[in-house]
């Protein structure tokens, strides 16, 4: 025991020199990858090399984090300091779609898929203000162990464990897919394969050391996502520009395509990149962002993160943490964008159709270029169909490129090396793993603290709890994997509904359970399914068939912002309905007192 | 204990305003603010993929300073 209290403090005063030496290794590693390369080692190996070591190193944090007790598995024993909380919880934020995807939406989007950037970063504020240091403060496992004690018992508990299943499910289903898919690409094995080692990684990092592992994989995982994401392009700001600033130089590269959007013919009519309002009305763009932020308030993935703090005064600072390490990534999203927009406007569009770049038939050959409505394969194959539909040059219309491809295929666009594209896949691997671990273990930890242990068997000893917790946690993995392996495709559509179920479940119970005493349970619980059942029942109302009816939206807002009806819905019925009966007892209203003032040590679970 | 928590509400109206004003107010502006172009960058585009960003992370780091401050001046901050 004391020893191993020696050792974790030893872990904890030297985490600079830890992490240190490790990016050190990381990077050297890559450039080792490198010079294989160089010296002909064939891509397969390489890219099984990165994956697989990336791989083994999580999973050896994972195992030597182990731990059996309680609080270290559920909070990391309350010692994360701030910056590295920030680390973690920007991996445990930024999944594979914002790795992938993010800058691929803003090249299709322009300035209104800059919506995503603005309302996934402003919500820390929410988070920094409103909720994360008085939760810190109450000291719960859970966000729904918090409901539970603040609105008086199972109810609201079970309440919040529902909305955060809603909240998590689907979207852990979408990370386990992109670990397989990543797999796939850089193994070589089957998808089905694929997830389940990407699987088996994920809960290696997870299973042993709960909470206190998941901390130190995602700090890993973080540093290798942000590596991989700032190296393809900053060389290709360097290779274009001259200066290895993307975030400053493509401002350039925007004047550009403004020009080529105005100038040459091949784009005649496309969508102005800086053009606002072209695809979501300033409704639809405002509501967005609300919703984006406030479900990102209301995430009980996220908001967990910040139990883990020494401090409420740490965990203050680490959302401010948090916040810069995912800036990082989402000030550089749009220069991606910009910058594969203008090789493409200027060296695609416009090209006749046998001068096209070889990096259109690598990725065309995976069907994520599509050049006259067929997957660019070849040369050959561009052609024919281009002639039978009468086209000689290249125009905007009969050209498309998958959003999930905009980073990866940025290597390639820029002529560098392969194991560039391989550093990549592995970015996109800690994303996608990161952020399931986090799902995962909120999940898993709602399950086996709330519901097997608060609600089924208060009295089980330690070791049972912790075993259960395992248990659990391994059949909600198990579950995921299957989910992803056999459920349809469209079933990842409903990731975009987790911002607004969370928020309209989570946010006005949260918010109003510390800054309005005068909530009381009735109120609560009311307000809680009111938001949310409004807002799932929009969502359903209005998606397409199979996910919903596909009836007309109200006021023309789009399904994605269903929160801005349900969120105000839930905090009117809450006020409401707690101004109508009782208000809660004074040892409740003592509770809110304590979870308001820093000092006294956490209220819930001491020691 | 009354003080405290006006001058935390306090601080806390002032953020979200600053927050508010950021995350919606200047974004409705883009058209106008797109006039002035800087470095390449139309002012109203850039605020969106990067100024007010920068005013989100420089506000929360600032709004921790402060609420540390007001924690210690009516003596509620943690013993470190």
């Amino acid at each position: 025991m004391s020893s191993q209290a020696t050792g974790k403090n030893v872990f904890l005063a030297n985490l600079g020199k830890i992490y240190g030496i490790y990016t050190g290794g990381f990077l050297a590693f890559v450039i080792f990858l490198g010079v294989l390369e160089q010296l002909g080692v064939p891509e397969r190996i390489i890219g099984f090399l990165f994956v697989g070591l990336t791989l083994a190193v999580y999973a050896g944090i994972g195992i030597l984090s182990r731990t059996m007790q309680v609080s270290e598995y559920y909070v990391a024993g309350r010692s994360v300091p701030a910056l590295y909380n920030g680390m973690a919880t920007a991996a445990d934020w930024m999944s594979g779609a914002s790795f992938l995807a993010m800058a691929g939406t803003l090249y299709l989007l322009g300035y209104d898929g800059l919506a995503f950037v603005v309302g996934w970063t402003g919500g820390y504020v929410l988070v920094a203000v409103l909720i994360a240091p008085f939760l810190r403060k109450f000291g719960a496992y859970t966000v729904p162990d918090f409901l539970a004690a603040r609105f008086g018992g199972n109810v609201a508990r079970f309440i919040g464990i529902i909305v955060l299943l809603a909240a998590s499910f689907v979207y852990v289903v979408a990370q386990i897919r992109g670990t397989g898919l990543i797999a796939e690409r850089f193994l070589n094995i089957p998808y089905d394969i694929g997830v389940f080692v990407g699987l088996a990684g994920i809960l290696l990092c997870s299973m042993l050391g709960g909470m206190r592992a998941v901390t130190w994989t995602q700090v890993a995982q973080y540093i290798v996502l942000i590596i991989a994401y700032l190296v393809p392009v900053v060389i290709m700001s360097w290779k274009f520009t001259g200066v290895p600033v993307p975030q400053i130089m493509y401002g350039e590269a925007l004047q550009q395509i403004s020009q080529l959007e105005q100038t040459k013919e091949a784009l005649a009519g496309v969508k102005p990149h800086l053009e606002p309002f072209l695809t979501y009305d300033p409704l639809n763009f405002f509501a967005l962002i609300f919703c984006l932020m406030v479900g990102t308030a209301s995430l009980p993935h996220v908001l967990m993160r910040f139990f883990t703090t020494p401090s409420v005064r740490q965990a203050r600072y680490s959302v401010g943490w948090a916040l810069f390490f995912i800036f990082i990534l989402y000030f550089t999203a749009p220069a991606y964008a910009a910058f594969v927009k203008l090789e493409i406007y200027q060296n695609v569009l416009g090209s006749a159709l046998n001068a096209l770049p070889d990096w259109v038939y690598v990725w065309g050959a995976h069907a994520k270029v599509k050049i006259c409505g067929v997957a660019a394969a070849s040369a050959e194959v561009v052609q024919q169909a281009c002639a039978a539909k009468g086209v000689e040059v290249l125009d905007w219309k009969n050209f498309s490129i998958a959003k999930d491809v905009v980073v990866i295929a940025t290597p390639e666009i820029a002529g560098l090396p392969f194991v560039i594209t391989g550093l990549v896949g592995a970015g996109g691997l800690a994303a996608a793993m990161s952020t399931a671990d986090g799902l995962l273990l909120a999940m898993a930890n709602a399950l086996s603290h709330d519901i097997y242990y608060r609600m089924l068997d208060p009295n089980a000893p330690t070791g049972r709890r912790l075993i259960a917790a395992r248990v659990i946690l391994i059949g909600v993995a198990i579950l995921g994997a299957i989910t992803a392996t056999v459920a349809p495709p469209d079933i990842l559509k409903l990731v975009a509904w987790a911002f607004s179920l969370a928020a309209a479940g989570n946010f006005p119970a949260l918010v109003l359970g510390i800054w309005w005493k005068r909530t009381n349970t009735i109120g609560a619980i009311a307000g809680m399914l009111a938001g949310f059942g409004v807002t799932l029942a929009y969502l359903i109302w209005t998606a397409a068939p199979p996910l919903g009816f596909g009836n007309p939206e109200l006021f023309g807002l789009k399904n994605i912002s269903a929160g801005l009806f349900g969120i105000p819905i839930g905090f009117i019925v809450m006020i409401v309905v707690s101004r109508m009966t009782a208000p809660p007892s004074q040892e409740l209203q003592d509770l809110v007192d304590e979870i308001r003032t820093p000092k006294g040590g956490v209220v819930a679970h001491k020691g | 204990m009354n003080g405290y928590w006006e001058e935390t509400r306090g601080l806390m109206i002032k953020v979200l305003v600053i927050w508010f004003i950021f995350a919606f107010v200047v974004h409705a502006f883009v058209k106008p603010l797109n006039g002035i172009v800087i470095l390449g960058f139309p002012l109203g585009f850039w605020m969106a993929a990067q100024g007010s960003l920068i005013v989100f992370v420089a506000l929360i780091f600032w709004y921790a300073r402060k609420q540390n401050a007001i924690d210690e001046k009516h003596g509620v901050a943690e013993d470190e």
